[in-house]
């Protein structure tokens, strides 16, 4: 489905990404772990189409296209969701309209037809209920006043109502407390089925345990420099990310 | 350029939708201003004798005033020997009623997508409609007529209800308030008229569509909204003009009346030609407009959409002399390309228990300079007033500017003023945030200042909330990318 093939990324000339290679199935589960400024966030917003992030080498190719050459809302409409760290709030435009836009504008482009009031509100009530969201904040301006844990409860019901192909959450953990991380978790596990695959970006192996990944992969100074199943993930908990730094620093030396 | 930037130049070029022109044969005044064009004006229009006094009266108190240079605006000084100050399309003969008008004439509203035919109107609105220097007809006369209410061009009420206009014209808005007032005095050729008696509800919104049409003429119309004892009426004044590379004057006066428990709502959606993008062109708008409550309980609600005018100075305002009277003002100003707009709203508290709310939402793109200029008093008698003012503005990209200018003088103790002022720039965030979702950019645009501008459109009724949505949106259209 997603292939990444040797991409390379920076921001203002300096270089983030340095050849980053990975190969994603449908119906996997893949983690992207690492220590702070290892370029983690950076991958997920390459993918998602970020202007500032300037693709100097590489390629990336989703569902057979060359997602490079999209346009951010374009890339959205193909099926790439970003779970975002810091969700943006928008005064004035309630949760509600702002999907029905999203939704519609969409479905648009899949050539499906435009959903009335009726049928988007009955798919919002359905969507709400799976990832527990309190209906109330529908109607609010999108994500004004929200706290850490309905920001990012809101970003998995966006998911819910897009039914995208690929999903990338960025470490949509921070901030969470385990009430809100479980229930964040319970949406995502629900959400996943043999035709999409999500790509769950963590800086720690807490959220791990409630969705369960198929890989983990170690990102470090913008390189996968180790993959493994869910046992690397509980390796790096307990001995921290310092080893595999001497690994890759002692290597290069 | 950063990318923000992009987005706004894009979103910002739009073109103005109106700028046609229709030819026609019009009678026209010839160009300059003085005693003997004032009596050519009141003679075309068959005025009895005290009109043309009253006219002559504010010419003379004009000629002593200048041109006011307060406001936060820049423009070559306006020569008014060279415009022309009456143009009138010709018609064989004064059409008695709206099937004898030239259907020529009601094309132009046709495409304007104002429908003067009362079979195709819009539901529950009756419409004046304003060519140049007259009224070329309004419907709903007789529905309305038979409720007591008078909806009608001025020049019309000034023959059929001469007392009335006498007893109000100028009653608000003073001949000598400022120099253009003094001026539309003078010369004001049309405009609307509106009377609710007693205890009447206006079954339909009343409004008014304004179209400049011929060159070099100044645009002075005039309203006068009188509501009696316990009458309720919801207003509504649009406007459009040509797109041409020289200026034009529109300077109108409005005036409302607001007796005992009465309640006027007077909306505005201005979209007078702009200028193009090199800031060529465009209707420069200074407008007085001014209500009092002049009975307890009565309350006037000026809304406001203003996307056009090269230049815009413009003052709502309320004078609360009832006790619990409320005035309330609701605006969004746009400015894009190189327009300004020096707008806001003054409220004088007079009565005891007065109230005032003002909510200005300025959204400036392009070179753009956007002004929010208001006036809160606190009369000595106005025990326990109030007032809350929220003044907010939005800019896109970094080259235009967004000012704020109160004014507050309170002379009672017992007074609860509150200002409030944001000042808050469209991020890359916020869009990059919509297009992640599938949403297009200039939709994300829309989306971000119609939530911005969101309590604003809520006051306007729902026909014209829905037109000033997308009206914003094209304003802007171009400016973001």
């Amino acid at each position: 489905m997603l292939s990444i093939k040797n991409l390379h990324a920076s921001i203002e000339g300096t270089p983030i990404l340095k050849g980053i290679n990975l190969e994603i199935k449908a119906g996997e589960v893949h983690a992207i772990m690492g220590p702070n400024g290892s370029g983690k966030s950076t991958l997920a917003s390459v993918l998602a189409g970020r202007e500032e992030y300037e693709v100097t080498e590489g390629e990336v190719t989703f569902k057979g296209k060359d997602l490079l050459e999209l346009s951010p809302e374009d890339r959205a409409r193909e099926g790439v969701f970003l779970a975002f760290q810091y969700p943006v709030e928008i005064p004035g435009v309630s949760t509600t309209n702002f999907l029905r836009t999203a939704v519609n504008q969409v479905r648009e482009y899949r050539g499906q037809e435009a959903l009335d009031a009726v049928k988007f509100l009955s798919l919002m009530k359905e969507k709400m209920k799976l990832v527990e969201i309190d209906q109330k904040l529908m109607s609010r301006a999108l994500n004004e006043g929200f706290s850490g844990g309905e920001k990012k409860r809101n970003e998995i019901f966006q998911m819910a109502m897009l039914e995208p192909t690929l999903s990338v959450l960025d470490e949509t953990d921070s901030g969470l407390d385990i009430d809100a991380l479980r229930i964040v978790s319970n949406g995502v596990n629900k959400l996943k089925s043999k035709d999409n695959a999500t790509v769950v970006v963590t800086h720690y192996q807490r959220l791990l345990d409630y969705i369960v990944p198929d890989f983990v992969h170690v990102l470090y100074k913008g390189q996968i420099v180790k993959s493994g199943t869910k046992e690397l993930a509980m390796e790096l908990e307990e001995k921290g990310y310092d080893w595999i730094k001497a690994e890759v620093d002692g290597a290069s030396v | 350029m950063s990318k923000d930037n992009q987005i706004l130049e894009e979103f910002t070029s739009k073109e103005y939708e109106h700028g046609w022109s229709v030819d026609f044969e019009a009678d026209e005044a010839p160009a300059g201003l003085n005693e003997t064009i004032i009596r050519w004006i009141s003679a075309k229009k068959e005025e009895p004798k005290w009109l043309l006094e009253w006219r002559l009266k504010a010419f003379q108190t004009w000629q002593k005033m200048t041109e006011p240079e307060w406001a936060n605006v820049h423009y070559p000084k306006i020569d008014l020997q060279a415009l022309k100050y009456y143009s009138a399309p010709k018609q064989k003969s004064k059409p008695k009623n709206l099937d004898e008008v030239d259907p020529e004439l009601l094309q132009i509203y046709e495409r304007l997508g104002i429908s003067l035919n009362e079979q195709k109107k819009l539901q529950g609105i009756a419409v004046d409609a304003v060519l140049d220097s007259v009224s070329v007809g309004t419907t709903f006369k007789e529905t309305l007529g038979k409720l007591g209410i008078v909806f009608s061009s001025f020049s019309e009420a000034v023959h059929e209800h001469p007392e009335l206009v006498k007893k109000y014209l100028g009653s608000v808005v003073p001949m000598t308030d400022n120099y253009y007032a003094a001026l539309n005095s003078a010369v004001f050729s049309d405009g609307s008229f509106c009377y609710i008696p007693k205890g009447v509800r206006c079954p339909m919104e009343l409004s008014t569509y304004f179209r400049i049409n011929a060159a070099n003429t100044g645009q002075f119309e005039r309203t006068l909204i009188v509501a009696e004892d316990d009458a309720y009426v919801s207003y509504l004044e649009g406007c459009t003009a040509p797109q041409r590379d020289e200026n034009q004057l529109h300077a109108a006066v409005v005036e409302i009346y607001a007796a005992t428990n009465a309640e006027v709502k007077y909306s505005t959606v201005q979209n007078w030609y702009p200028g193009d993008k090199n800031g060529k062109g465009g209707i420069y708008n200074f407008v007085t407009k001014r209500g009092i409550c002049a009975g307890n309980h009565s309350k006037i609600s000026w809304t406001q959409v203003e996307t056009g005018s090269a230049v815009t100075w413009k003052y709502p305002s309320c004078i609360l002399k009832g006790d619990n009277s409320i005035g309330e003002f609701y605006s969004v100003a746009v400015t894009n390309n190189y327009q300004q707009a020096d707008t806001g709203t003054k409220m004088i508290h007079i009565g005891k228990n007065t109230k005032s709310r003002i909510v200005s939402k300025g959204i400036s793109a392009g070179k753009s300079q956007n002004s929010y200029r208001g006036q809160v008093q606190v009369m000595k008698r106005a025990d326990n007033s109030r007032n809350f003012s929220q003044c907010d503005s939005l800019l896109m990209g970094d080259r235009c500017g967004a000012h704020t200018f109160p004014y507050i003088d309170i002379q009672n103790s017992s007074a609860k003023v509150e200002h409030e002022a944001t000042t808050s720039k469209i991020g890359e965030d916020q869009i990059f945030y919509c297009n992640q979702r599938g949403i297009a950019t200039e939709d994300a645009v829309a989306l971000i200042v119609n939530g911005y501008a969101k309590e604003v459109l809520n006051q306007l009724p729902m026909e014209f909330a829905v037109e000033a949505q997308k009206l914003l949106a094209l304003t802007l259209e171009g400016s973001v990318g």
